[in-house]
């Protein structure tokens, strides 16, 4: 069986074919680099996906915020719940970890917010 | 008299001031209208941007903090919340804050770094009424981002190019429900990788060949009908649809900001909507050069720093030549870019050195099989590239090295299909 998928790990965007025999992953080409190959195996049997989103601060600013690796894509929506529900201190700068260990990673700041104050 | 002035402190006003200061020069203010740095990527929270710059996958603000820190670090003068009014062919720029009213500063060289802003609904001219819940999807993705406002639950999007894709999806995660992706042209003018991650993940509809032909509601959007449209992207009677919602985000189009630069007396290209520029991206005013978004509309921002430290360099070449009056140029070069219509423009449009230039453009349709053919006044042949395809939402480019300069009074960019 053959599957056809566009590849979401760079902009690229490189169209993926995926050869599966017996329900196992036979040749995967198309790929323009060996992170696609990854990407492939994973989104056949267990795909993942970053997560971007904000958190709040303590005085009601947002600060943009990213999960450091991808997590189950079943899981984003449960993320998203558990992100909502945070109150971040200030200052915080790009790269405190605002949660440690959300389904399988760790969210992150990519924003300084109160730093200079 | 400052040396350089800068109007705009986003990645490429940043870039440039960081290109022009390692070239040298020491006395750069950068003139910023928000009360941050970082332009548009502060609200690009998403990632995708420094593949090619850094190799890694960061996020707007991230890559914005990489030239941000770079401009702190240095002492580069900034000033924040400062709106620039006015500026001269001579290099007078009227600017205003809180802080100076309202002030002139007289520049050596200036880099124009506006950025863009989007098309509204206004251009559009949809039938219907006027309500609230119509936003631009920059707009949206203010409030979402830097506001922590959700605009709306029930969403219908026009305009399937990288903003419109990329806010489904942020509108999805923060719990509304997107109807669907309107697109008036028969293929989206986004990455393909955003319609999969943006669209195809939350089985959010991709309607190519549609558009909103009318807006229903009194105070509050109500909905929208959405029809077909032809060849000639005309609405084809009898395929309406009437979809509810309480929200309509536009994603038509971003517009270089150059109202400054016409007041320069720079000239435009009317197909980019930016400045007329050389390889260096000088304008045709000497001494005031642009770059970025206001110059071209980008589709990777690791490019439009690339166009920046182009520019920063050749604003502090300019600077130094005009302090010592160098008698630069041994050679007078200017060597016209011209298009046919199925490669819809150049950037630079004019050569002015024979030194190689990497030449960027974009196609005015998606094809496949082609070759893009560099033609002098001849019509001699200069230079020939095969690609498999080309799209108008991938912005391209090719080197020409300065030997085949030399052979040219002009050059034609002609896309033959195979």
């Amino acid at each position: 069986m053959t599957r056809e998928l566009v590849c979401i790990i760079c902009p690229r965007g490189c169209r993926l074919k995926i050869e599966t025999e017996a329900g196992k992953i036979s040749e995967i080409t198309g790929n323009g680099c060996p992170r696609g190959v990854k990407y492939a195996q994973d989104e056949c049997c267990n795909p993942m996906r970053t997560v971007t989103s904000t958190v709040r601060c303590e005085d009601g600013r947002m600060v943009s915020v990213k999960t450091d690796r991808p997590i189950p894509k079943d899981k984003v929506f449960d993320c998203m719940k558990l992100l909502n529900c945070v109150r971040v201190d200030l200052p915080i700068s790009i790269g405190d970890v605002i949660i440690e260990d959300a389904f399988g990673s760790n969210v992150m700041a990519t924003q300084n917010i109160g730093v200079e104050e | 008299m400052t040396d350089l002035v800068i109007i705009g402190g986003g990645p490429a006003g940043m870039s440039a001031a960081v290109a022009a200061y390692q070239k040298g020069i020491r006395d750069i203010l950068i003139l910023e209208r928000d009360h941050h740095l970082g332009g548009i990527l502060q609200q690009c929270i998403h990632n995708g941007f420094g593949l090619h710059k850094f190799g890694e996958e960061l996020t707007g603000p991230e890559y914005a903090w990489k030239y941000e820190k770079q401009v702190k670090e240095l002492g580069i003068a900034v000033k924040l919340d400062t709106m620039v009014l006015d500026i001269t062919e001579d290099k007078v720029i009227t600017a205003t804050n809180s802080q100076d009213g309202i002030f002139q500063i007289k520049a050596r060289a200036v880099i124009l770094a506006m950025g863009c802003r989007e098309r509204s609904k206004g251009a559009l001219n949809i039938a219907g009424t006027r309500p609230s819940g119509i936003y631009s999807a920059g707009t949206a993705q203010k409030y979402v981002n830097l506001m922590g406002y959700l605009p709306g639950r029930e969403v219908v999007i026009l305009g399937s190019g990288d903003i419109g894709l990329i806010m489904a999806r942020r509108m999805t995660l923060e719990g509304a429900k997107v109807h669907a992706v309107c697109e008036l042209m028969p293929y989206s003018g986004g990455l393909a990788r955003n319609i999969e991650q943006c669209l195809n993940d939350y089985n959010i509809p991709l309607k190519l060949s549609h558009t909103v032909v009318k807006i229903h509601g009194r105070e509050r959007l109500e909905g929208v009908t959405i029809a077909r449209v032809d060849e000639r992207r005309k609405p084809i009677s009898g395929t309406e649809e009437y979809i509810s919602c309480d929200t309509l985000l536009l994603s038509v189009g971003l517009i270089p900001e150059n109202e400054l630069s016409g007041r320069a007396g720079v000239s435009l290209d009317r197909i980019t909507g930016g400045a007329l520029v050389d390889q260096n991206r000088q304008t045709t005013v000497s001494g005031i050069f642009a770059c970025g978004n206001v110059l071209h509309v980008h589709d990777l921002v690791d490019y439009v720093s690339e166009e920046a430290e182009i520019a920063g360099k050749s604003a502090a070449e300019y600077i130094r030549s005009i302090s010592t009056e160098d008698a630069c140029k041994t050679e007078e070069v200017r060597i016209p870019l011209q298009t046919d219509g199925k490669i819809r423009y150049t950037v630079p449009q004019l050569i002015t050195e024979k030194k190689d230039v990497t030449v960027f453009f974009r196609v005015a349709d998606i094809y496949s099989n082609i070759s893009i053919n560099v033609y002098n006044e001849k019509g001699e042949k200069l230079l020939s590239r095969r690609k498999i395809k080309a799209a108008p939402g991938e912005m391209e480019n090719i080197l020409l090295k300065s030997d085949l300069l030399c052979n040219a009074k002009k050059l034609h960019f002609v896309l033959e299909e195979m």
